[in-house]
Parts: structure tokens; C-alpha cells; sequence
């Protein structure tokens, strides 16, 4: 713990004789790059919506403490050598400080030893892998809103508790599949819930599910889990729907937001059940956020990553704010040990705790999609079965094996 | 000298003073890219420009080389060199073994079983342990090149990349001015004839087929070490399409034809970046008004225009 006690001394010092009144000419500008997908599968996930979000935080927080902070964004087309490119051209030629969104697992983990070189600050609102946190984490590093055991934890456990105690998987036979069926098992029989088969299909490439989901019928089990993620998803609602699986027995998606329910409808895709640690209907806070948020946003209501990013930008420049936008540039160990010695706030999530391996510890909320005659307005899609608290929801620090943790 | 034509080794001195000059005025990773992108395509020209044969799979030796260099660096902690030369070997071991069941057809043939042998290579990147799946291998170590060199600095990198970059490119040209290269020039305008002319097509099919993907794989291995990363998106068959493309636009069966088209497509990929959903439209209607305008891609076209062979 030596290197984390010494930052953050430095960072408290530097934060101590930074001067309250502060002239805006001489505040040096702090930069947020939001890399993410801007033209492929995840668009509508993170997207423009992720940008705007980012700048809505800039502009409700930076001015009012005098900060100068400038939003740029780029799209990395899911092609790692392209995202590290470009975030090293950041880092050393355009002085960007911050990385945030970054969806896709293989880039997000990519980018992990750059910003760590170079010493900034990667905040991660929407890439699963739990190695984030875990053997491939970073002190320059903050996982945001989920990640797969939090996903299994929420779906899997919370489903049990909830009565769906029989399951049966169809699954992506690659290793993320594989992944989230062995996690979410070992959830499923933990809480006392049993799983009576699994149904593998070849990855990628598979369009027809209708023998899978045969199989899953014979099985006799309440809960159908989808180990699999995005289109494979849809596809495998869909035909679910069609051959009326959805009436018999309850699908549970592994990996969803609400941008992808709202792309199915709800007519296909009522009686679903998904983790999300966002919904913008969720309580007094969300809605002022969205009501706020919404008219800027050229498409879609805010999902968990949208919000996401309003609440990363907006806790990193209160970190900024405290210790001073010069010593903030200069580190980026010190501004997220400062991010992790204050509590999260804001309306998009409520309170929250960064633990020290990056992780923050926003509670996980397993949804149920409505049915459309339930449907009240435009978005009014979830209802809420089951919140795990953020102490249960993630993978305990232990477990992780982060190595910096150990040092 | 390596049998340049007058015009050639004029270009082959602008291009290695643009080599020596950018790293100075433009950012180095980014020129890495480019400069493994044109190995990449040059290596491809050698097969489509001067054989004939049009590949649907090189990604597969291309990424398969970037993997190899990546976990041998990683886990065995060999010297960069090796890593580089082994990315190659692999590409190489892997080209012969594809190689020898795709070139007993040819045309639209070859190109559908390369397609295919390069998918099921994919599906092997995907599934086998030590490619960590859809993660990839990541955090790989530059390493030290000849025990000594330390590769963490970009610019030492960058010369490394450089060196390896120009000796792809000579050991090509040397390939296609040889009297092996005349055979091969041969097959591609009439490969009935040259058969009856007693050479042995197939033979020389393949050791061509080898050539490239052994050079396909140094430029994956080295992309591997600058990125520090091997993904499944080096051996995906959209690279492979890329591929084709960046050749195409360079203009196919020139010399400095590819590493134009590396320039342009790794530019545009680059400085689009931040036009967010309009990059994929943009890209398109560029290459629209190339595949339009210029059939012989840029330098084919410069090269026609000025009576000259580029």
C-alpha cells in the first residue's frame, strides 16, 4: 500500500494548497475522451448517447467550480490495435486525461496497460469482463456499473429467491458463453436452485434456435437462461415468442439493456427478465436526471451506460474540483484514489462506494419487462423484481485476485 | 541495386525518407500502423499482383502470426526477434499447410477455400485456450530486441518496425525481379502455357502462397508487440476483406501500389475516427470514387498517367 498512502498524501497536499478562488484562465483544461462504438453493434448501447451524457455532467458541474473541461469522442469500430491507436495519439499528442465508456471486453482490456503507462485515468462504464477488477486490473482504473458476476449474481440468484428455481441454458459455445453459464450455475445452485440441462450452439454464425429451444421445453424447467449476448439474444427472444416458449417458461437474459427490449418491443419481449443497475423510472432522482438529460439526446431514453457516464464524469471532476485540475492532469493514480476515497453521489444511481480494486459498488436490479398492456407511456417498460445490494452483487475483493491490491 | 527500374528507385528513396522523415512530425504508434498495414498488403500484392491468386483468408496467417508472437513474448519471454521470426514461421507452416489444399483450384475456387480455411482457423483463435477466447492475448511486453535493445520507447520501436517493414519490402521486390518472379508473372498471364513450357505451376504456386503468409505472419507478429495485444480481430475474415481492399486502392500488382493504399485506409481509419457514424459512410463513398475513377488503384493510375512502372 505503500505507492496508493504516498499519491494520496501528495494528492491531499496538492488539493490542501490549491487556493479556493482559483482564476479560470490559469486552470489548465481537463480533457474526457468517450471511446466507444459509433457505428456497430453496440450504437445504440453506448454511442452518441454516452457523449451527451458525459457533457451533461461537464455542464451541470464544471462551470459552477470554475473548471475547464472539454467532451471529445471517437469510435473505435470494436478493433483493438484501433482503440489503443487511438488512445495513445490522446494520451501523448491531444493531453486527454480521461478514458471513459470503452464497451467491448477484448478493447476494454486492451486499453488497461496504456492508460496505466501513461499514467490517466480509465473509467469503464460498458464492458463486461470481471478481469477488469480482477487479475488484469489497475490502479488507474474504475469499473463502473456491471460486470458478468454481477450479472449472474443479480439474474441468476435473485431469480431463485424469486421462485425460478429449475433452469435450463442455451448457451454461445465460446468463452464468454461458457463463462456466464459455469458463474450463473454456481449462483443458481448456491441459493438452493437447480439447473436441469444446457443447450450449447456454435458461435457465431447460428440463427435458427427452434432445436434449442425444443430442448428447452422437454426440460421442464421454469427459468430459460440466455448465456449469450446482444443479436443472438434478440434472435433467441424472438423465436421463443413465436413458438409460444414465452408462456411456459420465464427467459432471463444474461446481457441486456433497454435500448435492445426497446428494439424487440414489447409484445415479443414482455415477461423477460434482465439486471440492469439503471432504470430511468426508477425513483425521484432518475427521473430529474432523465427529464434533464432527455431533450439533448438524439435517440432512445438513457440506459445504465448513459447514465453511467453522466456519473463518472460528474464524481471524476468532483475529485477534480477537490484536488485541483493541475494536480489531477499530472496523476492519474492520485485523482482515482481521491475518486475512491469519496462516496459516489448523484441522482442517476444514488450513493455508492468505489472498493480499492476500481469496482464500484452500485446495487444490481433484476427487471422484468412489462406487458404492453401495462405499458403506461413511451419507455415505461420495466418493473422492478428484485435489487441485490452492492455488497452481494460483486465478486468479494479476495477473489479477485488483483495484484496491486496485494502490494 | 535489387533491380529498381529508374523511376522505382526514386520512389524507393522518397519512401524511405518519408519513412526516416515522419516519425518526427507525425505520431509514431500511428505510423507503426501504417507501416505493418503495408507489409501486410505488400505481402498480399506478391500473391494477387504477380501470381494471380486472390486470397479470402490471409487474416488467418496474418493473425495467427500476431498470436504466436504475443504468447511466446509473454510466457517464454523470448527475445522480440524471435517473436517476430516465430510470428512468421507459424504464418509460413500455416500457408503451406492451407496452401497445399487451396491452389489446386483456382479463381473464384481458390478464393471460396481459402475463405473457408481461414474461417475454420478463426473458429480455432476462438475457441483454443491459448488465444483467451474473445478476450485475446493482452498486456503483451515489447521486450528487448537482441537482449539489449529495450522496445518500450516508441521510437526505438518505431525503427525496429521500420527495418522489418523495409526488408519485407525489399525481399518482395528481389522476389518479383528474380527469374522465379518472371514464372510467376508467367502463370498469372497464361497458366496452360506456362506449364507447357515445363514448369511445374503448382510448385511454384505454392512456394508464392508461402512466401506471403510467412510475411503476413512477420506483420501480424510485429503488430502484435507495437499494440501489445493479438485479438480475434486480426485473424477475423473482415480483415482479410480489408486487405483485398487496401491492395486494391493502392493499385494490385505494383510495387509501392499497397503501401499507398495502407497509407490511405490506416488514414482514414485513423483521423475518421472522430466523426463517429459517419466514418463507415465516408470510407464508403471513398471507395467508391476510387473503385469509379481509378480502376488501377492510386499508383496504377499515376503510374499509366506517367508512363512509368511504380
Amino acid at each position: 500500500m505503500t505507492i496508493s498512502r504516498r499519491t494520496l498524501l501528495a494528492s491531499a497536499t496538492a488539493a490542501g494548497a490549491a487556493p479556493l478562488a482559483r482564476a479560470r484562465a490559469q486552470t489548465p483544461t481537463i480533457k474526457i475522451g468517450v471511446l466507444n462504438d459509433l457505428s456497430g453493434p453496440y450504437i445504440n448501447t453506448t454511442g452518441v448517447n454516452s457523449v451527451v451524457c458525459a457533457k451533461q455532467a461537464v455542464e451541470e458541474f464544471a462551470a459552477q467550480k470554475g473548471l475547464n473541461v472539454e467532451v471529445i469522442s471517437a469510435d473505435h469500430q470494436n478493433k483493438p490495435d484501433l482503440a489503443v491507436s487511438i488512445a495513445r495519439q490522446w494520451f501523448d499528442n491531444d493531453g486527454v486525461d480521461v478514458l471513459l465508456d470503452v464497451p467491448s471486453s477484448g478493447v476494454a482490456l486492451a486499453l488497461q496497460p496504456v492508460v496505466r503507462e501513461k499514467n490517466k485515468v480509465y473509467l469503464n462504464i460498458s464492458a463486461a469482463s470481471s478481469a477488469l477488477t480482477g487479475e488484469q486490473c489497475s490502479p488507474n482504473f474504475v469499473h463502473w456499473i456491471f460486470d458478468t458476476y454481477m450479472l449472474s449474481r443479480s439474474t441468476g440468484g435473485a431469480m431463485v429467491m424469486d421462485g425460478g428455481d429449475t433452469w435450463y441454458f442455451i448457451t454461445a459455445d465460446y468463452a464468454f458463453g461458457r463463462q456466464l453459464e459455469a458463474d450463473t450455475t454456481a449462483v443458481i445452485q448456491k441459493a438452493g436452485g437447480k439447473v436441469l440441462g444446457s443447450a450449447r450452439y456454435p458461435f457465431p454464425g447460428t440463427t435458427d434456435f427452434a432445436p434449442y429451444l425444443a430442448q428447452a421445453r422437454a426440460s421442464g424447467a421454469i427459468v430459460l437462461g440466455l448465456a449469450n449476448a446482444g443479436a443472438d439474444t434478440i434472435n433467441v427472444i424472438k423465436q421463443a415468442a413465436q413458438t409460444g416458449l414465452i408462456e411456459k417458461m420465464e427467459p432471463a437474459a444474461m446481457l441486456m439493456f433497454i435500448d435492445d427490449v426497446h428494439a424487440v418491443g414489447l409484445a415479443v419481449a414482455q415477461g423477460l427478465n434482465l439486471t440492469e443497475s439503471f432504470y430511468w423510472d426508477m425513483n425521484e432522482g432518475t427521473r430529474a436526471f432523465t427529464k434533464r438529460v432527455l431533450p439533448k439526446l438524439p435517440k432512445n431514453y438513457p440506459n445504465s451506460v448513459h447514465a453511467g457516464c453522466y456519473s463518472a464524469t460528474l464524481h471524476y471532476l468532483k475529485a477534480v474540483a477537490d484536488m485541483g485540475a493541475a494536480a489531477a492532469k499530472k496523476d492519474g493514480v492520485a485523482a482515482v484514489e481521491r475518486m475512491k476515497a469519496k462516496p459516489v453521489e448523484d441522482d442517476a444511481f444514488g450513493t455508492s462506494k468505489i472498493r480499492a480494486d476500481g469496482r464500484n459498488m452500485v446495487p444490481a436490479y433484476l427487471f422484468e419487462v412489462k406487458k404492453p398492456s401495462d405499458s403506461k407511456g413511451p419507455w415505461d417498460y420495466y418493473h422492478l423484481r428484485a435489487t441485490t445490494r452492492g455488497e452481494e452483487a460483486y465478486r468479494p475483493l479476495a477473489d479477485g485476485h488483483c495484484p496491486f491490491i496485494k502490494a | 541495386m535489387f533491380g529498381f527500374s529508374r523511376p522505382q528507385l526514386i520512389a524507393f528513396l522518397a519512401m524511405v525518407a518519408l519513412i526516416v522523415i515522419c516519425p518526427f512530425i507525425l505520431y509514431p504508434v500511428f505510423l507503426m500502423r501504417v507501416l505493418t498495414t503495408a507489409l501486410f498488403a505488400c505481402a498480399f500484392n506478391l500473391m494477387i499482383g504477380y501470381v494471380g491468386l486472390l486470397s479470402f483468408g490471409q487474416a488467418a496467417f496474418y493473425g495467427m502470426g500476431a498470436y504466436v508472437s504475443a504468447w511466446t513474448i509473454k510466457n517464454w519471454h523470448v527475445d522480440a526477434s524471435i517473436a517476430i521470426a516465430l510470428g512468421g514461421l507459424t504464418g509460413g507452416v500455416l500457408g503451406l499447410a492451407l496452401g497445399y489444399l487451396a491452389i489446386r483450384r483456382s479463381g473464384i475456387y481458390f478464393a471460396m477455400i481459402t475463405l473457408a480455411l481461414a474461417q475454420m482457423v478463426y473458429f480455432f483463435c476462438l475457441e483454443a485456450p491459448f488465444t483467451g477466447g474473445e478476450d485475446g492475448i493482452q498486456q503483451v511486453p515489447r521486450g528487448f530486441l537482441f537482449g539489449f535493445i529495450d522496445l518500450s520507447k516508441d521510437m526505438t520501436m518505431y525503427w525496429l518496425v521500420a527495418a522489418v517493414f523495409l526488408g519485407g519490402f525489399l525481399l518482395i521486390h528481389r522476389i518479383i525481379h528474380s527469374p522465379f518472379g518472371q514464372v510467376l508473372k508467367g502463370i498469372r498471364e497464361n497458366e496452360p502455357r506456362t506449364t507447357s513450357l515445363g514448369y511445374r505451376t503448382d510448385d511454384y504456386k505454392l512456394i508464392a502462397f508461402v512466401l506471403s503468409c510467412t510475411l503476413a505472419g512477420v506483420a501480424g507478429g510485429t503488430k502484435a508487440l507495437v499494440f501489445g495485444i493479438a485479438t480475434l480481430t486480426d485473424v477475423n475474415s473482415s480483415t482479410s476483406g480489408e486487405i483485398v481492399l487496401t491492395t486494391l486502392l493502392g493499385g494490385l500488382g505494383t510495387v509501392f501500389g499497397p503501401a499507398v493504399g495502407a497509407v490511405v485506409i490506416t488514414t482514414m481509419e485513423n483521423y475518421l475516427a472522430q466523426m463517429g457514424a459517419w466514418v463507415t459512410v465516408i470510407q464508403g463513398a471513398i471507395f467508391m470514387f476510387c473503385v469509379l475513377s481509378f480502376r488501377r488503384g492510386i499508383l496504377g493510375e499515376i503510374g499509366n498517367l506517367l508512363k512509368i512502372k511504380l
